[in-house]
């Protein structure tokens, strides 16, 4: 078992025809059991068409009548990206995987009150996506540093993710399914939306919760953590020496208001039992320590 | 992106929200014909610059005569003005507003902000106008009250009159808080802003309701649709080394210390600087190269470091996931004989082509350290900078 996708998971790209949508699809395709996996395109303009033999229908909807793909990935540029989402969520997708970085916040928000009652779930927007290795990969991440494994990683941050999953892997620590869900700060899952998975997911041992300055995500989901958490966890911050006032790269990384600083998060954190390193270098022997 | 209070208040008339009348002013006799243009005995004299606390400051003053007006342009205009919020250094003053002076009868606070766990744009306003909002926030939090708004109507008129009879706003003049409140709503929605704040939010002798202050700051996502904004950009206000990085599409901001960071990723980025801090060194910057670096970026990335007096090393952490570590390496090399390197470079690359990347750095004949994971890296730069 995984959390969110598994090796029978049947995926369709939306935003498959331009240059990076053609590339991670090729790539997506090529890892483990991708080439089964990934089924449909979305293009209104090229229905008809295919992609490396991927068959390209005008809408969400008709992806899923002919091929029976219940999630999407999106590349789709940021003025257009919000729509496709509203599109993939019309069709009642269980889940949709949205990598466009740079989506303006009006449009997410308008897009998360159209979500309120509905099935799909959210992944991102600005995320690198998620992996269960050896079976499935749908995102940007490179397939390779994963192993399979029994430890959850999830993260706000990409390259960082990347870190975690290299420093497992190397110490023989194989990964259940590692989980971006991006760096906005209106976005779909959440710290503790994954957290609850993993919890109830019997193949996961241990989870590494990776966050970064902003909001109070964190905290929420350590608050959880102490309540509910069957499992042990382990996290790191990223930003204890950012100033405040600037935004990091993320959209969603800025300390605003003097809230959402790492000092904060790690203490909030470790006061509901979560171990925590300072040391980013350290994430995967902290993991092991707690086994 | 930030804009000047007087082009916020342009965007508040725009809208219907009441202000002050003013006219900008860029020198002293600029300044005296904008009160003359005014009329009327009183002015206030205002800096303009992207940063709160002006008043504080010295950047906010009252001229009861034309002599005085004169006299208070001549001495802002040009100064380097020092708030909470602009460091020791301050920030030249090359902007003035001139207004008229205002019949204060009582201070209010309204901001709007993106709420992340409603996910809605959110108003939060205060009776407590005119202070320090974070400190009243910090020790009078009830004084602080808060509305969630409904994308697909916008601020009620029923949220609207609440909220003005909760911050203390004279029965009389509620309707006429209500419209302003409902457009400064829309002020934020339409124009995709990330923060609009107006401190002071004034009821005037009068009973009229007025927006004495404005602060608003865009969501640089959204600027695309809004070339009527981009219009306002000061790039004076801005950090020349930022400017320059932005061209190149990379994220950089530069921060106090003396070593250089070039890395992929914004969460990768910020854990390297903090890990620098760790080892008791001081980052000079945060600089996320993204995902599609090239050879003529990192050469850029090198060349913006490299500006910066006082530096003392630079430490490259690159985990390449797409993006090939031999790539990136070509990159680093090409750039250090390029720039001609002054300073130690400390080097940790991971992830594909991770060997053929290290092999290139050896044999490229430069000085450049190899470090073997992140804590390693900041180790070894950290010893560079206090060598060098």
């Amino acid at each position: 078992m995984s959390i969110l996708i598994d090796k029978n998971t049947r995926v369709m790209t939306q935003g498959i025809t331009g240059k990076t949508g053609q590339f991670h699809t090729q790539m997506c395709a090529a890892y483990a059991n991708g080439k089964n996996c990934f089924v449909a395109g979305v293009n209104p303009k090229k229905a008809g068409e295919a992609f490396e033999g991927i068959p390209i229908y005008g809408t969400v909807a008709d992806a899923k009548k002919q091929t029976g793909a219940t999630v999407s990935v999106i590349y789709v540029p940021p003025p257009f990206a919000a729509a496709a989402i509203d599109e993939a969520v019309e069709a009642d997708l269980d889940l949709v995987i949205c990598i466009t970085e740079g989506i303006p916040v009006r449009d997410m928000i308008r897009t998360r009150d159209r979500m309120k009652g509905r099935k799909t779930l959210l992944l991102g927007p600005n995320c690198p996506g998620t992996i269960t290795p050896d079976e499935i990969k749908i995102g940007i991440m490179p397939g390779h540093i994963h192993k399979k494994g029994r430890i959850g990683v999830v993260s706000r941050s990409g390259t960082l993710t990347y870190e975690a999953v290299g420093q497992l892997t190397a110490l023989g620590l194989g990964q259940s399914s590692a989980v971006g869900i991006g760096g906005d700060p209106v976005n779909g899952l959440k710290h503790i939306d994954v957290l609850r998975l993993f919890n109830d997911d019997p193949e996961t041992d241990a989870v590494i919760m990776i966050g970064e300055i902003g909001g109070s995500d964190e905290e929420a989901a350590a608050e959880w953590v102490k309540a509910n958490m069957r499992k042990p966890v382990v996290g790191f911050i990223a930003g204890v020496t950012a100033p405040p006032g600037k935004r990091m790269g993320h959209a969603g990384a800025i300390i605003s208001g003097g809230k959402g600083t790492a000092q904060e998060k790690l203490a909030v954190m470790e006061s509901c039992g979560i171990k925590v390193t300072r040391n980013p270098a350290e994430m995967g022997k902290l993991l092991k320590s707690v086994l | 992106m930030n804009i000047h209070e007087y082009q916020g208040k342009e965007l508040f008339r725009k809208f219907g929200v009441p202000t002050p009348r003013g006219i900008p002013a860029f020198s002293v006799d600029e300044a005296v014909k904008a009160a003359e243009t005014l009329g009327g005995k009183v002015w206030v004299v205002k800096a303009q610059i992207h940063a709160g606390g002006r008043g504080k400051g010295g950047g906010v003053k009252v001229a009861k005569s034309m002599a005085e007006v004169k006299e208070l342009a001549g001495k802002i205009l040009g100064m380097q003005l020092v708030t909470h919020q602009t460091g020791p250094e301050g920030r030249k003053v090359g902007r003035l507003l001139i207004e008229e002076g205002a019949d204060i009868k009582k201070e209010l606070y309204v901001a709007l902000v993106v709420d992340r766990v409603t996910q809605r744009a959110t108003m939060m306003a205060s009776s407590e106008g005119g202070m320090d909002i974070e400190e009243v926030a910090a020790h009078t939090p009830e004084k602080i009250h808060r509305v969630a708004i409904d994308p697909k109507t916008g601020l009620a008129d029923a949220q609207a009159e609440d909220i003005a009879r909760r911050i203390g706003v004279p029965e009389g003049s509620v309707a006429e808080a209500r419209d302003l409140l409902k457009n400064l709503a829309r002020v934020f929605d339409e124009c995709d802003c990330s923060l609009a704040e107006v401190n002071p939010l004034i009821v005037t002798g009068e009973g009229r309701v007025v927006a004495l202050d404005a602060k608003l700051n865009f969501d640089s996502n959204a600027l695309f649709r809004h070339p009527e904004i981009v219009a306002y950009r000061d790039l004076d206000e801005e950090d020349p080394a930022e400017i320059e990085a932005s061209k190149f599409d990379l994220s950089y901001i530069s921060l106090d210390g003396n070593i250089g960071c070039l890395v992929n990723g914004a969460g990768l980025a910020m854990a390297t600087m903090d890990t620098i801090k760790l080892f008791g060194g001081n980052p000079a910057n945060f600089l996320d190269v993204g995902g599609g670096a090239t050879t003529e970026k990192v050469t850029e990335a090198f060349k913006i470091m490299l500006k910066r007096p006082g530096l003392k090393a630079i430490l490259v952490n690159i985990f390449g996931g797409i993006m090939k570590c031999d790539t990136i390496a070509n990159g680093v090399v090409a750039a250090a004989k390029q720039v001609s390197l002054s300073v130690p470079l400390v080097v940790r690359l991971e992830g594909t082509n991770v060997d053929l990347g290290k092999k290139i750095l050896a044999e490229s004949g430069l000085p450049i350290i190899s470090a073997s994971d992140m804590g390693d890296a900041a180790a070894k730069v950290v010893a560079a900078a206090a060598k060098s």
